[in-house]
């Protein structure tokens, strides 16, 4: 009976070391020499590969462990469920309150980000973090329609043209809660922001209503199926527009005229961190105006960078698609956190939809 | 009690793997938090019988179904070539038959994305024929044909081992008997196959009626199926809760299913699986 006792407990003790020996990732163990990984966790097709491969080549002694994920959601419950320690992450705007009311992220250290002073300061002190203490800018951008010129003739000026029966099976919506929802609104000339239940009921009905004429709900691919032009419109982000626009001339951006949501992803230090130091050598590396450039160039989106402003092609900036005037974009918003109550009817509105 | 010891491992991977995780499902399933204090509710399971989310359940079951005949009716005659051939010759084809199985399985239900698209290798071969262009992907019909495309081998694979080692000697009594072919694949060749039968049913029903990323990737997240709905409640709504709840009904119905199944394999010889 002793002897079951003690096999038993062995077992139990290895079993344990197996499990610690797995839990904990990215320690810096290895090859010898006492690398730091740093892990990176961004979104899909976010960051050109040879600004990793620089920093790397920079600092010798960071490894950064790379992965991505497809929105903001999905980002957070990974961060919440704290399964594995993020050192870098890039959250928009209201999730970056919701991180920052929940206490999901550090402060950073700003005597550490050096590079700081070239964020202009139109993206700075802005409601999400009020005293710039959490977040770093990374991009911004809006949301708009992605359309092919020779299958929609009409003018594309409204979100209703994604209600057009006309295009049964060709739109393409995307596959991100707060923006489908959002834009849902904004065609029936509410705020983004809603905390109205009659609304966000409407605009639940509404998209319901919509779904046969859906032809997919995507992220990431709605770009590559609208440069195999395999649907007419889509719903996207104004840098993965100019990315497809740049490989199909057929394309176009438009933002409709009820307006619509203008975001900034941010680069925020998750509050797991291990390692706050290289993540904040991390993210002065990527607010460099050079790095920068190399990322604006290969995923399109708009920097809030005012030295990769210079370093840009005129023509890219007076593009009304990368860097639409803020000043003069009319009844567009930032989309702010609803609270957790309001955020369950959003969950619970978008789950309805898709099970629809 | 001897022999106990060896059978260690085994417990207590099963404690560890199936035991604990089942009841932190329960436990998400019957509570919820409300103001910071969990109580226990059946709110959630009140929540599944909801229309919208018993439609999910409904077109997961139909779909699962669907592929599962279309499987048997594709597999069964396969398992019999399969079956039927000179040794040389049959182990090659059943290589052909296990190689795709060897390849991602993601890998290859991407592959069909390019296949079904509009703009995709079918569709140019149509064009090109100067036959309409067919709606493929983000269709019904493309979650299904990803389902028995990938799960075919499940359902070939025990009703092959079956049939092989059927006693030759039966089938030549029933001719000598003078049962014509017909009557020996009825009488004789189809009953002793019904365990491998079985098993492939339950091989091809379980992942079909669960998957998540074949109606992801191939019905775009429009026909959400059981598995989604689960997968988007842990990994998008954080409200394990709800997703807790439906993952118990799932974890019912398959209970159920293998519960029928199980009537039709009295001896219990259903190729060992379950």
């Amino acid at each position: 009976m002793k002897k079951r006792i003690a096999s038993f407990a062995v077992l139990l003790l290895a079993v344990a070391v197996i499990l610690t020996a797995c839990g904990s990732p990215g320690t810096g163990k290895g090859d010898g020499s006492e690398k730091v990984v740093l892990n990176v966790f961004n979104w899909g097709d976010y960051m050109c590969d040879t600004v990793l491969e620089a920093f790397e080549k920079e600092y010798p002694h960071i490894k950064v462990n790379y992965e991505t994920y497809t929105t903001n959601e999905d980002m957070y419950v990974k961060i919440k469920t704290g399964g594995s320690a993020y050192d870098v992450a890039f959250p928009s705007d209201y999730m970056i309150k919701r991180m920052i009311d929940e206490g999901l992220v550090k402060e950073i250290n700003m005597d550490n980000i050096p590079n700081y002073k070239y964020i202009d300061d139109q993206f700075k002190n802005l409601s999400y973090d009020p005293d710039n203490k959490y977040s770093v800018p990374y991009l911004w951008g809006t949301v708009g329609i992605l359309y092919n010129k020779t299958m929609v003739t009409e003018p594309v000026d409204s979100w209703s043209i994604l209600w057009d029966e006309k295009y049964k099976k060709q739109i393409i919506m995307s596959d991100s809660e707060r923006d489908s929802i959002g834009v849902t609104l904004k065609m029936l000339g509410y705020s983004m922001n809603t905390k109205n239940i009659d609304e966000l009921e409407e605009a639940k009905q509404k998209m319901i209503e919509q779904k046969p004429l859906v032809l997919a709900y995507l992220v990431d691919e709605a770009k590559d199926m609208m440069v195999a032009e395999s649907a007419a419109m889509a719903v996207v982000w104004s840098g993965d527009a100019l990315i497809a626009m740049g490989e199909n001339e057929n394309l176009a951006y438009a933002i409709p005229k009820e307006g619509t949501n203008y975001w900034f992803d941010c680069m925020v230090i998750p509050s797991t961190s291990k390692h706050q130091k290289e993540a904040e050598i991390f993210i002065n590396f990527l607010c460099d105006p050079e790095m920068s450039l190399r990322n604006v160039d290969y995923i399109g989106y708009a920097t809030p960078n005012t030295e990769t402003m210079k370093m840009l092609d005129p023509e890219v900036i007076t593009n009304s698609t990368a860097y639409p005037d803020l000043n003069q974009l009319e009844n567009c918003e930032i989309f702010e956190y609803p609270g957790d109550e309001v955020n369950k009817i959003y969950n619970r509105i978008w789950t309805e939809v898709k099970a629809n | 009690m001897k022999k106990g010891w060896i059978s260690y491992p085994y417990i207590l991977w099963m404690i560890i793997f199936t035991i604990v995780p089942l009841l932190l499902v329960m436990y998400y399933g019957f509570t919820k938090t409300e103001n910071g204090t969990t109580v226990l509710t059946p709110d959630n399971f009140i929540r599944v019988m909801e229309p919208t989310y018993l439609k999910v359940l409904w077109r997961s079951v139909l779909l699962a179904l669907v592929s599962t005949v279309v499987c048997f009716i594709i597999g069964y005659p396969v398992a019999m070539i399969l079956a039927g051939r000179d040794i040389s010759r049959k182990s090659t084809l059943v290589l052909l038959f296990v190689i795709p199985m060897w390849m991602n399985f993601l890998l290859r239900t991407y592959a069909w994305m390019t296949l079904l698209d509009r703009k995709g290798l079918i569709n140019t071969l149509l064009g090109a024929l100067g036959l309409p262009q067919l709606n493929l992907l983000y269709t019904d019909f493309a979650v299904i044909l990803g389902m028995v495309y990938n799960f075919l081998p499940f359902m070939v694979l025990p009703i092959y081992s079956v049939l092989r080692k059927i006693d030759r000697s039966l089938i030549e009594a029933a001719e000598d008997l003078g049962s014509d072919t017909v009557t020996v694949f009825r009488k004789v060749i189809f009953p002793l196959s019904l365990p491998g039968v079985v098993s492939g049913i339950t091989m091809v029903f379980m992942p079909a009626v669960t998957t998540f990323i074949i109606s992801k990737l191939l019905g775009g997240s429009q026909y959400m199926l059981i598995g989604n709905l689960i997968e988007d409640q842990f990994m998008r709504v954080y409200d394990w809760n709800f997703g807790s709840a439906v993952s118990i009904i799932m974890m019912l119905l398959i209970l159920l299913s293998m519960g029928v199944m199980a009537r039709y394999d009295k001896e219990g010889t259903g190729g060992g699986l379950f």
